[in-house]
């Protein structure tokens, strides 16, 4: 990405529509644009390169702000030359003033970027979807797929039924029933697999290999993964064009923190905002934590995969791909990370609920119990304002709440009953 | 003592196209050092500079991540299957 060059740019769009060719990350070695993901040369990461045709020109403020209120209102940003035709409606979630929150995490400011309403399934996965399947379209391919933890098996069969794609999606046997059902309405072939989403995942990226579908997070990874940087762009736009002084998010695989952290500097280096970014927080359950612990491990540490125990299935990944790379932005970014058991994420989800109405599923309970033990220990201050990043919905995780929340009386129609509650009450 | 080591497309063309080789020794690194002998493209990819599992890919030993098992130290037995993914995937 070239560095401070902000140019006015006119709002006609390149007649052709195609994806950018990808760069490895580790060795540098560029390839044609193809649903590859994996460095032939020494096996590393590619990644889009964006400056393969010459520096890029970025719209300033007011054209941004005068596109349509989705993802691609920063389009020059993601992997594509042209404007997109999949997908129109993922992106631009709320950003809500959270006021009793930030009082509850004792910092002067908090807002919850809410991706428990993005559309099309309610969470922060319909924005990687977005730009997997509109290069998936032009790659000329006619299946996807992937390995999922739940929210991106939603993501795929509702954006591959739309493209008109087949999909086959893999997940671990023991999903939540919304998320298998929020799966299999859109007609997928959805496969439940024997073991934990590390078993499934080792699956899928044999399946990739053998069957020449896209697997949106694993051939077709490097631009699927770009589409979280927006989540970052939205935050800075909607803040006013400025940058909060710490976003927490969740972490599964890592990417998520990585590319926050990507999207910030890159508006940063394209002159549309004055600060480089935010101190960048990770959070995670304590049944599988092994990004926060190489966090705490420190700089030189290597990732120890972990078996996850856990309810937060959604981010239970014990072998993350981007661990390394996800420590090393929050580090970097002068944040941290912090984890926390199935009781504390638990209470997190009914925080967040009675604080700002916003009903989340367990990675965002995982997300606000994190923060409060962030401001407890220290890392977040009172002058601090924080954006969390709540990414799934809690109607997919109603499970985790059985038993936690008190039972509703049953009454006869008469208002004598009604009476009697009022005066329990 | 034979096992069967299975390998992506991108390293099975550092071994003649062959997507399944055969190999023996006492342990996984043993193993790995035989069919690196055999195709030496492979070895830079299987293992790094200390001898260690390269950090790209991922071996699984009968579907167990060898982290768990011991690393290229862990014992193999006839009819073993190692597979060998990228490690960069999924999330």
């Amino acid at each position: 990405m070239s560095a401070t060059l902000t140019l006015p740019v006119a709002e006609r769009a390149p007649a052709t529509f195609s994806v950018l060719p990808q760069r490895c990350r580790n060795c540098g070695t560029t390839y044609d644009p193809a649903p590859v993901a994996i460095c032939e040369e020494c096996l590393g990461p590619l990644e889009p390169w964006y400056d393969a045709d010459g520096p890029r020109l970025f719209p300033d403020r007011a054209i941004i702000g005068a596109r349509e209120q989705s993802l691609w209102r920063y389009r020059e940003w993601l992997p594509f030359r042209g404007q997109p035709t999949l997908s129109q409606d993922t992106g631009f979630t709320p950003l809500v003033d959270a006021p009793a929150l930030a009082r509850a995490l004792g910092v002067e400011r908090a807002w919850i970027k809410n991706d428990a309403v993005s559309h099309p399934t309610l969470s922060f996965k319909d924005r990687v979807v977005a730009t997997a399947i509109n290069a998936a379209v032009a790659f000329g391919l006619d299946t996807v797929g992937c390995a999922s933890t739940g929210n991106l098996a939603n993501a795929v069969a509702a954006h591959a039924a739309r493209a008109g794609l087949k999909a086959w999606i893999f997940i671990p046997e023991d999903l939540e029933l919304a998320k298998v059902v929020g799966t299999l309405v859109y007609g997928p072939k959805l496969v439940r697999v024997r073991g934990n989403y590390d078993d499934v995942n080792r699956l899928c990226a044999q399946v990739a290999d053998r069957f020449g579908w896209g697997v949106v997070n694993v051939n077709l990874r490097g631009y699927y993964g770009e589409g979280s940087k927006t989540m970052a762009f939205e935050i800075a736009e909607q803040l006013g064009w400025r940058v909060p002084s710490a976003v927490i998010a969740p972490m599964a695989g890592g990417s998520l923190v990585t590319k926050l952290r990507k999207g910030f500097r890159e508006f940063h280096e394209a002159g549309l905002l004055s600060s480089a970014g935010p101190r960048i927080y990770g959070a995670q359950a304590s049944g599988c934590a092994p990004i926060v612990r190489l966090l705490q491990a420190g700089a030189d540490a290597t990732l120890v995969p972990e078996v996850p125990q856990t309810i937060a299935r959604s981010i239970a990944i014990g072998n993350p791909a981007d661990g390394a790379s996800a420590a090393k932005a929050m580090r970097e970014s002068g944040g941290w990370g912090a984890f926390v058991d199935d009781a504390a994420l638990v209470r997190g989800i009914r925080l967040l609920a009675e604080t700002t109405g916003i009903f989340t599923e367990t990675a965002g309970g995982t997300t606000v119990a994190a923060a409060l033990e962030l401001a407890r220990s220290g890392h977040l201050k009172p002058d601090d304002e924080v954006v969390l990043c709540i990414t799934g919905n809690g109607l997919k995780t109603v499970e985790a709440l059985a038993g936690e929340l008190p039972e509703a009386p049953l009454i006869a129609p008469r208002l004598r009953e009604v009476a009697a509650l009022v005066d329990a009450a | 003592m034979s096992i069967t080591i299975n390998l992506p497309n991108v390293l099975s063309r550092l071994a003649d196209g062959q997507r399944s080789l055969k190999a023996g020794g006492a342990t996984l690194g043993a193993a790995v050092a035989e069919v690196s002998s055999r195709f030496p493209a492979l070895r830079s990819r299987l293992t790094d500079d200390a001898g260690n599992p390269y950090p790209f890919v991922t071996f699984y030993l009968n579907d167990e991540d060898i982290r768990f098992a011991g690393g290229f130290d862990a014992a193999i037995r006839d009819g073993d299957e190692v597979t060998i993914v990228p490690a960069v995937a999924g999330g």
